[in-house]
């Protein structure tokens, strides 16, 4: 809430008005209205929204640089709104660290005493405070910089110390406001990387802020979808994609390059075309003739795909009267785990007459046939949807 | 009713707020008189007491660390200049004035200027005042100045810190507003307390500025104190002033000449310090 009259403004937002007539009526903006949300330890939630969403605003009061007009942030299980200033600096000081859009690096200090800001502040000892910021800074590949100036490096350089900053206080909680959204796409496609490689060994809790719904759908586990101070919906990349809470979520997520947000389980159909090893090329011959179909997967009784069967070896195979379906196999089946993303299915798609397999320890658990794939990439409510819907919820189980 | 024959006594309330200061504050005046006069007295000295050439020697490698070898050689010869005019004398009492005034001045504008900047009410207050002090035709400041003070240095000294005490406020202010908002949430979101955030990286950042307010106070202080000059404050005023009573132009050219010199050793060596500064904080 910034302006006077807050508290007026606060009222009349919780009698249901929205926020233009309260603008109107009080000269008070509402940054962030109704943000409800946990954060899961280890987890990367993103907040996302348009410009002047409220998305910079709420992140700032997470550490309460900026002092919500009303609500609560807890921090395992610690109201930091009621504590002391002192109480405060030392949650910020141990528990939070935050990466700003535009670096927030100290021009007057070199690229070391930037990252030991933090612990300077804690009043660790000198040398450990070196140490440590050493170390941060051999996590973001900037060793060797430390004696810089931050104007002397590149602005993906910049926001590494940025990080190495963030990291240097060992803190659980990063805050990353729109964390890479001043570097260029390049840069930017590399810290998103080197982001989720450092999460894997850090398992650090990360809020993240970004108005680009790719980079969102890349890095969060978790998804707020915030609008005019107010937050519409909270899910997975492929929740939020697949069901798009209202309208404006549906607008927002048409752009999305869904090719590589959405994974092979996503799209994946009920394996049908399926017959066992030993039945036979008879059987074979009878089951494509009934699905008139042209190729079969072969799988053992654990549903382990063994090969695939085509029409023409078949009718060969029944003519010369072989019995056994292993000699006319074709082993060089397309298989995909069902992590990969859409856009890595293509190729395998284009170069096999074959639908895609997706395999999941050697087991077949689904099929992805071109039209599927297409229909998918399309992001159109086909006859695929069903599938869709079955493999989300599955997901959510898991 | 006419309005030209409604008056409002302002210069009589001012009068008796001036009389009542005197009357009861008496002892206040006289403290800082003393405190004030001793110290000038005592950079006087320091100032003149050593042979010209010593302190030409001194002021020559200020300018030579200052700035470079270029200045380093126009310091001596200039100040060289003011010796065979028979200035030098009046010069180093002017630059004592100059020196216990400006630093007078930044030690009351500065703390101000950081609470401006700070607190926008106080802010709202300051500016008005400021303006006030600044614009007030510097010879009225003077007058209440002999009154509480007499004749002398101290009156002077007095004047010259009310007139140009507002730009070191001012720049202050303006140059800790200036610090990026990001930069300083950076120092708070790692849990920094409202000093260590002042004096870590808002003060840093602004000194480019602040310097630049150090820079103008010294060259008000200067124009200041030469005016002062004719309350009897010595110095190279009172050299000015008497080549204008007396109506000789010689005299008043050699002793305004010698406050150019004074001013042009004053603001290259201060704002030379400002860019050391900035170039260090640009980087």
């Amino acid at each position: 809430m910034f302006g006077r009259k807050a508290d007026t403004a606060v009222n009349m937002l919780q009698q249901g008005h929205d926020r233009e007539f309260v603008q109107d009526a009080t000269g008070t903006t509402p940054a962030v209205i109704d943000a409800t949300f946990e954060v899961e330890r280890g987890e990367i939630f993103v907040v996302m929204g348009l410009s002047g969403s409220g998305k910079s605003t709420l992140v700032r009061c997470l550490n309460l640089v900026h002092r919500p007009t009303a609500g609560q942030v807890v921090i395992d299980g610690i109201d930091i709104g009621a504590l002391s200033p002192a109480e405060l600096r030392a949650v910020r000081a141990e528990k939070i660290s935050m990466v700003f859009q535009h670096f927030g690096l100290f021009p007057h200090r070199t690229v070391l005493e930037n990252t030991m800001w933090g612990l300077e502040v804690r009043n660790v000892p000198k040398d450990e405070r070196r140490t440590r910021a050493l170390e941060a800074l051999e996590l973001v590949g900037l060793s060797g910089w430390e004696d810089s100036y931050p104007g002397e490096l590149s602005g993906g350089m910049q926001q590494r110390v940025g990080l190495a900053r963030a990291l240097a206080t060992d803190a659980d909680i990063l805050l990353m406001d729109e964390a890479f959204s001043a570097l260029d796409p390049l840069i930017r496609g590399e810290m998103q990387e080197q982001l989720i490689n450092l999460q894997q060994d850090l398992h650090k809790t990360i809020v993240f802020i970004s108005h680009d719904l790719n980079e969102a759908m890349y890095l969060g586990d978790r998804i707020a979808m915030m609008k005019d101070g107010r937050i519409v919906q909270i899910g997975t990349a492929e929740e939020i994609l697949q069901d798009p809470a209202n309208d404006y979520v549906e607008a927002f997520v048409q752009d999305v390059d869904r090719s590589r947000v959405l994974t092979a389980s996503a799209v994946m159909e009920e394996p049908i075309a399926t017959i066992l090893r030993r039945e036979g090329p008879k059987a074979a011959l009878k089951h494509m003739r009934e699905r008139q179909i042209t190729a079969l997967f072969v799988v053992d009784p654990n549903r382990r795909l063994v090969g695939a069967a085509l029409d023409d070896d078949v009718i060969a195979a029944v003519r010369a009267g072989s019995g056994k379906l292993d000699d006319i196999l074709h082993s060089d089946v397309p298989c995909v785990s069902p992590e990969t993303p859409l856009i890595d299915l293509l190729i395998p798609a284009a170069d096999s007459r074959l639908p895609l397999v997706v395999v999941e320890d050697g087991r077949l658990i689904g099929v992805i046939p071109r039209v599927t794939l297409l229909a998918a990439l399309g992001g159109s409510h086909s006859n695929a949807t069903e599938d869709q819907d079955t493999a989300t919820s599955s997901q959510e189980v898991e | 009713m006419n309005l030209q024959d409604l008056r409002i006594p302002i210069g009589d309330w001012v009068d008796a707020t001036v009389d009542w200061l005197t009357v009861n504050l008496d002892w206040m005046f006289d403290g800082i008189a003393d405190i004030l006069g001793s110290l000038i007295d005592v950079l006087e000295t320091v100032l003149q007491w050593p042979p010209a050439l010593v302190t030409i020697a001194v002021l020559a490698l200020i300018a030579l660390l200052a700035r470079n070898w270029k200045f380093g050689v126009f310091t001596p010869l200039s100040f060289g200049l003011i010796v065979t005019m028979g200035q030098w004398e009046a010069a180093m009492s002017t630059l004592a004035l100059v020196l216990v005034a400006s630093v007078l001045a930044v030690l009351i504008g500065l703390p101000l200027g950081i609470i401006a900047a700070r607190n926008q009410t106080f802010s709202a207050f300051l500016r008005p005042l400021l303006d006030f002090m600044q614009t007030m035709p510097s010879f009225v400041y003077l007058i209440p100045a002999i009154i509480f003070f007499g004749i002398g240095k101290v009156p002077g000294v007095v004047a010259t810190i009310v007139f140009s005490m507002p730009p070191g406020a001012r720049l202050t202010e303006l140059g800790l507003r200036q610090v990026d908002a990001e930069v300083v949430e950076a120092g708070e979101a790692f849990g920094a307390s409202p000093a260590k955030i002042l004096t870590h990286i808002q003060i840093p950042l602004a000194l480019p500025t602040i310097m630049a307010g150090v820079n103008q106070v010294i060259m008000l202080a200067l124009s200041m104190v030469v005016i002062a000059g004719i309350v009897g404050a010595g110095g190279l005023g009172a050299e000015v002033f008497r080549g204008v009573t007396r109506l000789n132009v010689g005299l008043g050219f050699e002793g305004g000449l010698s406050v150019v010199i004074v001013a042009v050793f004053l603001d290259r060596v201060t704002s030379a310090f400002g860019s050391k500064a900035s170039s260090r904080t640009s980087k």
